[in-house]
């Protein structure tokens, strides 16, 4: 009786069917070769397993017995998040002015975000690597990881927020006859404060996360004591280390997000 | 800024009393913190006073780079983007019920949130790495242990996100499905998934980009990837082999932030 | 038919909002619900599907008593009443085929409704009626795409969808600038007597109640004061409708700003 259609099809999110079945096929294809050729060795998993069973037994209860090398090393990591973070923002101020598209000429401009982008683009385990060997074992070479580490996250930001400061109030500055550094300090300044000072405390949460880390690889703090307590065989006792630090972290976590609720 | 009788005053200031010694407690708090943290480090000053030479002295030996070894180090990226990429895939899937039993709108009931929560939490705060020497631990030394490392951490932030995504839906749509009788599996397909979609895609692609970065460091506890090669390049003071690997890391990160944008752009 | 009797709706502790209510409505005549805000005419609507749990009282459509159904067949019941949504309710991402479709998940397996291959019947019955309403060439596009008036269309087709015995519009015109309210409104009451539907509207725009609708319904305060023919109401009624203790008055508007 009715002259109406009865099929009906969701228009496809790729219009191009050639395209769509393609990027389907190949999709799957890759799915299936990578996940066929995971060198999985059964014997040794099953080997890892008991292996797995000595550790977790090894670990439980956790021995907090030696609190005061924990609590040691936990201080380490907290003065390097500390120096760092305060390091990092030093850097990261005069960084983010050069990689701001609004204030610095194009060369500077180019050298400020590649410096960002070389700071971002390595983790920093790989950084801290490189500090150990460089300037030797221990906290100098996680404090110096950790404001690389920084500079990568805190100047790319606040150079985004540079570049979204109103312009008039520079235009106004200028006008006036200023010269070029009152203007950054009266027109520029007290717009990106608040959010200089929302990524120091967040920084510094980070950091305090990023030092249990890299202290695995030689640059001081818990991470150091944890990497010791692994390679001992102490089981109980990096258990209990990586106790305080998921406790910390949440703690850190929580101050941190209240503090920046509270300034914003 | 308010409006009273501030014609005749001549002096100014920015803030009231009451702000301004908040304000230099917090500089002065500060300060004695970062006194404090300065003086009782322990460290080697005059190591830090050499280290700009040291470095110098590093960067010089990098240079030039070594390209000889470069089909291997190649081929160590590939397995790192698979390490990526398969985590990032398996976490992405783990991760939706995990985000749906944490969410307050859609979780079966309180049990079931804390479990939800439970399993976030300890993902996100155990760092890759830890995760990475526990499994390298069970699996032996390889890319399987990367593999499920990365996992292990990514789904506790994948999982954290959405469930945020599934709590701040708009609830119209779940009203007007209950009007008209639908079961929760139906309202959940209709009312609810299309609503997430779009942060469902860009957190999978932004944690893919994460995962790039984090698997270049697997190696270095021996869980695959282009970590290894750059281990054994440090342990054998090959440096120029060294600025090669960092070299590609780079290009590879630069890659990825590429590919991650354009997907971006192109999904949502 | 459906039969109201003695409902009472209380939140919580506080005032009941609807005071042993009665209200029965049959045939294909639309019913206007008037009354200010916080009379209860949006919790009236929703208790009668359970959107809104009623504290007590009976709510009867064609014979199934609604009150003490359990979940799965209260689930059962809701596919045979339709509703209209003030904000339309439309899931903006999805196309409005399958938002039209939305009416009829009560029916289909979720295998068809995952894959959206939906039945046959279901189709034709939707392009018809988006026909209907004027909306068929949107189809295939997203619901966030469409104006004001079109998504209430969407809205409405949805809800007819389900071959509903009643229909309930929960201000369907409050959203919409004048010209289109008028449209919608002729709309559902054009649908009301084709399909031989019972239509409740809830209602801000007295003008428009009195234009498009057989009967007027007005509330104060959780209770019925008014119910005749449009021509009845006069500015005395109006005034009692609308009427009311300052301070209650003060309130409400101050909940609903």
């Amino acid at each position: 009786m009715s002259t109406q259609p009865d099929t009906w099809r969701k228009p496809p999110f790729i219009a191009n069917p050639v395209l769509r079945y393609g990027l389907y096929i190949v999709t799957a294809v890759y799915v299936v070769f990578t996940l066929a050729t995971l060198p999985i060795d059964w014997d040794r998993v099953s080997d890892g397993m008991t292996r797995a069973q000595r550790i977790f037994s090894g670990a439980f209860p956790p021995n907090f017995d030696r609190a005061g090398l924990l609590f040691d090393g936990f201080m380490e990591s907290l003065k390097i998040a500390i120096l760092a973070t305060v390091g990092g923002i030093a850097l990261s101020v005069p960084l983010a002015f050069m990689a701001a598209s609004n204030i610095a000429v194009k060369p500077v401009y180019i050298l400020g975000r590649a410096i960002i982008i070389i700071a971002r683009s390595f983790h920093p385990v790989i950084v801290a690597i490189i500090f150990v060997k460089a300037v030797g074992f221990g906290p100098f070479a996680g404090a110096l990881t950790l404001v690389v580490y920084s500079v990568g996250f805190v100047a790319k930001l606040l150079a985004e927020r540079i570049e979204e400061i109103d312009f008039g109030q520079v235009e106004a500055m200028r006008a006036a006859g200023a010269a070029f550094i009152p203007t950054l300090v009266y027109a520029i300044i007290p717009q990106i404060m608040p959010r200089l000072v929302g990524l120091g405390i967040y920084q510094l949460d980070s950091n305090l996360r990023a030092s249990a880390v890299v202290g695995i690889v030689g640059a001081g703090g818990i991470g150091a004591t944890l990497a010791n307590a692994f390679g001992r065989y102490d089981y109980d006792f990096a258990l209990a280390i990586t106790i305080v630090i998921v406790g910390v972290i949440l703690i850190s976590e929580a101050v941190s997000g209240v503090v920046r609720k509270r300034i914003a | 800024m308010n409006t009273s009788v501030h014609s005749q005053l001549d002096q100014w200031s920015r803030f009231t009393p009451k702000q301004r010694l908040i304000r230099y407690g917090g500089f002065a708090l500060t300060a004695l913190i970062v006194a404090w943290a300065l003086s009782s480090i322990d460290v080697i000053w005059a190591w830090v006073w050499d280290a700009p030479s040291q470095m110098g002295d590093l960067f010089g030996r990098m240079m030039p780079p070594d390209p000889q070894n470069l089909p291997s180090i190649l081929e160590a990226i590939w397995q790192t983007v698979n390490i990526a990429t398969l985590a990032t895939l398996i976490a992405v899937v783990v991760s939706l019920p995990v985000a749906y039993i944490a969410a307050q709108n859609t979780t079966p009931n309180k049990f079931f949130l804390w479990v939800g929560r439970f399993i976030l939490v300890s993902s996100r705060s155990v760092n890759t790495i830890i995760w990475a020497l526990l499994f390298v631990a069970i699996f032996g030394p390889g890319i399987v242990a990367g593999i499920v490392a990365i996992m292990f951490r990514s789904i506790g932030f994948l999982g954290k996100l959405l469930g945020e995504a599934i709590e701040e839906i708009d609830r119209k749509p779940v009203e007007a499905l209950e009007a008209c009788g639908a079961s929760r599996f139906k309202i959940v397909l209709y009312a609810i998934v299309p609503q997430v979609m779009p942060t469902f895609f860009a957190v999978a692609i932004l944690r893919w980009d994460i995962n790039l970065r984090e698997s270049t460091v697997l190696g270095l506890v021996g869980a695959g990837g282009i970590g290894m090669i750059l281990q054994g390049a440090i342990d054998t003071f090959n440096w120029p082999e060294v600025s090669m690997v960092l070299l590609t890391i780079l290009a590879l990160v630069i890659l990825g932030e590429v590919v991650s944008s354009y997907l971006r752009k192109k999904i949502l | 038919m459906l039969k109201i009797t003695n409902l009472t709706k209380r939140y919580g502790s506080g005032d009941p909002v609807l005071k042993g209510l009665d209200l029965t409505v049959e045939g294909d005549q639309i019913t206007s619900v008037i009354g200010s805000s916080g009379a209860g005419k949006s919790t009236l609507l929703r208790c009668i599907n359970r959107l809104v749990e009623p504290t007590s009282g009976s709510i009867n459509l064609n014979g199934t008593e609604f009150t003490t159904l359990k979940r799965s067949e209260l689930r059962a019941a809701r596919r045979r009443i339709g509703m209209v949504f003030q904000g339309f309710n439309l899931i903006d991402r999805l196309t409005v085929m399958e938002n039209v479709q939305s009416g009829r998940l009560g029916y289909i397996p979720p295998w068809p409704a995952l894959t959206r291959r939906y039945p046959k019947d279901d189709i034709r019955r939707a392009y018809e009626l988006m026909e209907r309403v004027g909306i068929a060439h949107y189809a295939d596009k997203r619901a966030d795409e469409l104006s004001g008036g079109e998504r209430q269309r969407v809205g409405v087709v949805r809800a007819l969808m389900q071959r509903p015995e009643i229909l309930l519009a929960d201000e369907p015109t409050a959203s919409l600038d004048p010209k289109t309210s008028e449209q919608i409104m002729s709309l559902l009451r054009d649908l009301a007597s084709e399909l031989k539907l019972p239509v409740i509207i809830n209602i801000h725009n007295v003008t428009e109640a009195k234009e498009y609708s057989d009967r007027i319904v007005g509330m104060r305060y959780g209770r019925i004061i008014f119910d005749d023919k449009p021509a009845q109401l006069t500015k005395t009624e109006m005034d009692e409708i609308y009427a009311g203790v300052p301070a209650q008055d003060r309130a409400a508007v101050g909940a609903a700003a």
